[in-house]
């Protein structure tokens, strides 16, 4: 498999700020990545870096194997959705989607089938001679995407391109999006800040933290098995327990409980304990508990009710635990005060460091 | 993409070279205006810097030599203060004015839906495009003793108006003249406003008058500010205005100046003069914009 | 955001509006009154005697005055064009550059703004005629006070007001646009030529207009460069103001208002065709 954009040891200081640190990142061809983290932690400046907007300090940048260096953006074989869209106001949609080839020197004939395609593509060919300003959100992010593909660029980068629209809109733009790029087959990076996103869209993610890049793995690896404290905080929901190491497969957890984990790590150091609220289950005093569980006793402090499941907030011994149980016909509700116990599965157990 | 040339990774040096290049970029598109303004602007002011220390020769010439501070001097002259403080006291009452005037005007245009506010605004931006001589002119015209005005006046029973030539004609002037350059920036400044901010402030319990010194009045005061300067200024140094409605007596600093390289042949003095109000100016717009972004 | 609609008409909107009213009529009177008694018989100004066109048909056939008017559009459109070009090239620089110096620059332009017309005057005939007078003791050749030192002194005061005018509209105008342009394969060139430009085109015109204003408004600097040959329309009309009131005065001002009345008609046509907004679409709508 051909490496789209490798970076190695690349590092961007503004000043004195270090937006970016020692970001080692191979990323390949045709996939869909996405680079995942809060604001602040140099995601943004990563993409910016591979657009040429920004040169680096230091490190190596290649695309396709061709070193960037200081190359200016218009240099670039990729193309920017930016999160803002950046359509030019003074063009109608047609001519901001063909401008691009315009700047190449693109044949007029060619130039204009190139972007009847390009509109197809995102189903916007009925607004061609639209002006920017009379679409909606949804469809001035379809130009934006049209206006980039058009050009066939080798990587498109995206900028938190959907960070503007309602719930319901986002949620069907990242299916098509998705699909766009299955189809195209074009290595997207996508820089976001929600997880939901990056979960449901990549191939591939990469999670990064105050200029580094802490975790990089499928959407599987990153929400089953996050390497760091910090990444199974980020992603998704997760229970996070105080404990030290009592050896390699157990750890002590606060009010002196053992349960079982695999850890690496050498006994007394202190370390979290964190498991999934979906993965945890709740047990009535009365309830026959499977054999080979790591379980927690403790008490309902309230029940949260969302529609598909209710959340439990269990007060424990090791800590306040949050248990997620599926609404369904006939199972059992706990209320507040209830005594319960708290099983899981020990290929459930995550041990990180702090 | 074809590699056709060696392209190097990243250093700190090469991203040093890079933003100087673009540093060297944003200079030279720069020079032509710096060069033309060092030319035309900064070495004339370095001259009448330097005139102003000269000497007035008996015969009116300008001797560049035994230097001295003489026209400085004089500056502190009670003729000559008694001038500038007449000229100062004039613009501030000028500036005051047309602020007095201009804020509920500029409050109602703001105020009015888009397309009559367009409407209005074109009726503001009329006069100010209107050739400022002319305007001043037009006063002349109506203040003239068998003026428009005085025959209204007499017609009415009273006395033939005797305004032209006097302070108070400078000063009507001197307001009509500059009224535009206060009312766009009040307007600007008030249009960008937040008028949510004034319905919150009622929300609060705040009356009307309240609302408008508590947050209108604030929010406007660069817009206040841009006026006042873009007033006062010309105001204090104004030569067409008092020339053509002023007396004889009552000598503002305009004129004073331009006087010196005419008829009183005192170039190192008119030097002095032109350089001391200049740096009044300066001054009064620093101060004038720091108490303002401090407050602001 | 306008208040529009904030509250019912209480007394203090009846006032607003009598107020504005007064303005306006503050406003036009005069200037009614002016073109109303260019078209006065009566060689006294004050006196309405029967309607004619006799003060227009000598403005005509004045040399004096046509002369006048010619060098005015002169300097007018040469001090325009450069200081458009030079001032639009300072608001570029000082917007989307750094470089080391940038700050005094910046100073730089705004000085003129600041610095009242009188000293201005006094400063570029001294600077002229210190430098004539090198000239000649230098290559002996000496120049003369014309529409050279007309427009040059012009030029020195609109590339500031230029610059102003044109930097605030390109302070409007999101750089993400210019980083698109080439993110799309644009040089730098071809960034400005189609998209910067375009964007500021109604600053670049409105500091245009402004210039032409200021530069057909201009008495004293002029006066004072112009020299015993070469006079504008503006010092003329003084000269004939300080002299007195007559009905040839009336008709030429009524024709410099029709002027500046076209003026504002054409620029408010420019405007309306060039209704493009200036920020990018997309940032929430």
């Amino acid at each position: 498999m051909r490496v789209a954009v490798e970076m190695q040891d690349v590092s961007k200081a503004f000043g004195d700020v270090h937006a970016v640190n020692d970001l080692n990142l191979a990323i390949e061809d045709g996939e869909f990545f996405s680079l995942l983290g809060p604001s602040g932690c140099g995601k943004t400046t990563t993409l910016r870096m591979i657009a040429g907007f920004e040169f680096p300090t230091s490190g190596s940048l290649k695309i396709h194997g061709v070193e960037m260096g200081l190359l200016p953006p218009n240099k670039r074989p990729v193309n920017t959705v930016f999160q803002s869209y950046a359509l030019f106001p003074h063009m109608n949609v047609a001519e901001n989607v063909g401008f691009g080839l315009r700047m190449k020197d693109v044949g007029k004939t060619e130039a204009e089938q190139r972007v009847k395609r390009a509109l197809d593509m995102v189903q916007l060919s009925d607004r061609a001679e639209a002006s920017s300003s009379q679409l909606s959100g949804g469809q001035q992010q379809r130009v934006a995407l049209a206006r980039a593909l058009v050009n066939e660029p080798e990587v498109l980068l995206l900028d938190e391109p959907l960070g503007a629209l309602d719930l319901k809109l986002r949620q069907a733009m990242q299916v098509e999006l998705k699909v766009l790029q299955e189809r195209v087959g074009i290595t997207f990076i996508y820089v976001t800040h929600d997880q939901e996103e990056a979960l449901t869209m990549s191939d591939r993610i990469g999670v990064m933290s105050g200029g580094r890049l802490l975790q990089v793995g499928t959407p599987e690896e990153i929400y089953e098995r996050p390497s760091s404290r910090f990444v199974a905080d980020f992603i998704g929901e997760i229970n996070l327990l105080p404990a030290s190491v009592v050896d390699h497969h157990s750890v002590r957890l606060l009010g002196g409980l053992v349960v079982k984990a695999e850890t690496g790590a050498a006994a007394g150091q202190d370390v979290t304990m964190a498991v999934r609220p979906e993965r945890l289950e709740l047990y009535g005093p009365s309830e026959h508990i499977p054999d080979g569980l790591n379980r927690v006793e403790g008490s309902v402090i309230r029940r949260i009710y969302y529609g598909d499941v209710f959340y439990y907030e269990v007060d424990t011994p090791a800590g306040v635990v949050e248990v997620k149980e599926e609404n369904r016909p006939g199972v059992e509700l706990f209320h507040t005060a209830d005594r319960v116990v708290v099983g899981w599965d020990q290929a459930a157990t995550i041990v990180v460091a702090n | 993409m074809s590699p056709d040339a060696i392209v190097e990774s990243a250093r700190p040096e090469l991203e040093t070279a890079a933003r100087k290049a673009e540093a060297r970029r944003g200079f030279f598109i720069a020079l032509p205006a710096w060069a033309y303004l060092m030319v035309f602007f900064l070495v004339p002011l370095v001259i009448v810097f330097v005139y102003s220390f000269a000497t007035r020769s008996s015969t009116g010439r300008t001797v560049l030599e035994g230097w001295n501070l003489d026209s400085y001097r004089r500056l502190f002259d009670p003729l000559v203060f008694d001038i500038f403080r007449r000229s100062f006291v004039l613009a501030l009452i000028t500036t005051v004015i047309c602020l007095a005037v201009s804020y509920p005007f500029a409050y109602y245009i703001a105020t009015r839906g888009p397309r009559v506010r367009n409407v209005l605004l074109v009726l503001v931006m009329i006069p100010f495009w209107s050739n400022f001589l002319v305007r001043t002119y037009a006063w002349k015209v109506l203040l003239g003793s068998d003026g428009p005005l005085s025959q209204l006046a007499q017609a009415m029973g009273g006395e033939p108006i005797r305004l032209l030539f006097t302070n108070t004609a400078v000063l009507i002037g001197l307001v009509y003249g500059f009224l535009p350059f206060m009312v766009l920036p009040l307007y600007a400044a008030l249009e960008r406003m937040d008028w949510s901010l004034v319905e919150a402030a009622r929300d609060l319990y705040a009356s009307g008058w309240q609302a408008f010194r508590r947050v209108t009045w604030p929010l406007s005061r660069p817009g206040v500010i841009a006026g006042s300067i873009l007033v006062f200024i010309p105001a204090l140094g104004a030569y067409v205005t008092p020339a053509i409605l002023g007396g004889a007596t009552d000598v503002l600093i305009g004129d004073y100046i331009v006087s010196q390289f005419l008829a009183a042949r005192n170039q190192p003095f008119g030097a002095a003069l032109s350089f001391g109000i200049m740096v009044v100016m300066l001054a009064g717009t620093v101060i004038y914009f720091r108490s303002g972004a401090k407050n602001a | 955001m306008s208040a529009v609609g904030l509250r019912p008409k209480s007394p203090s909107e009846r006032l607003l509006a009598t107020n504005a009213w007064i303005v306006y009529a503050f406003f036009y009177a005069p200037i009614l009154v002016l073109i109303v008694f260019s078209f006065n018989e009566n060689n006294n100004v004050g006196i309405w005697t029967e309607p004619s066109l006799r003060w227009y048909r000598d403005v005509l056939s004045n040399d004096a005055v046509l002369n006048a008017i010619k060098i005015s559009v002169i300097v007018a459109v040469i001090s325009t064009l450069v200081s458009t070009v030079l001032g639009t090239m300072a608001a570029l620089s000082l917007e989307r550059f750094r470089y080391r110096g940038q700050r005094a620059f910046d100073g730089l332009v705004y000085l003129p703004i600041i610095i009242p017309d009188v000293t201005m005057a006094v400063m570029l005939l001294l600077f002229f005629a210190q430098g004539f007078q090198f000239l000649d003791s230098a290559l002996g050749f000496r120049p003369s006070f014309g529409v050279t030192t007309i427009s040059l002194s012009h030029i020195a005061f609109n590339i500031s007001f230029v610059a102003v005018v044109v930097r605030a509209r390109l302070g409007m105008m999101d750089p993400r646009l210019e980083e698109a342009a080439a993110d799309l394969y644009a040089s730098r060139w071809q960034t400005f030529r189609r998209v910067t430009l375009p964007l500021i085109l109604p600053g670049v015109l409105g500091g245009a207009l402004l210039a032409l204003t200021l530069s057909l408004d201009d008495v004293v600097v002029t006066s004072f460069v112009a020299g015993p040959g070469a006079t504008t329309l503006p010092v003329y009309v003084f000269g004939l103001v300080r002299r007195g009131v007559t009905p040839l005065i009336n008709a030429i001002s009524t024709l410099m208002l029709v002027a500046s009345m076209v003026l504002v008609a054409l620029s408010l046509g420019l405007q309306r065709t060039s209704r493009t907004r200036v920020t990018p679409i997309g940032d929430g709508q």
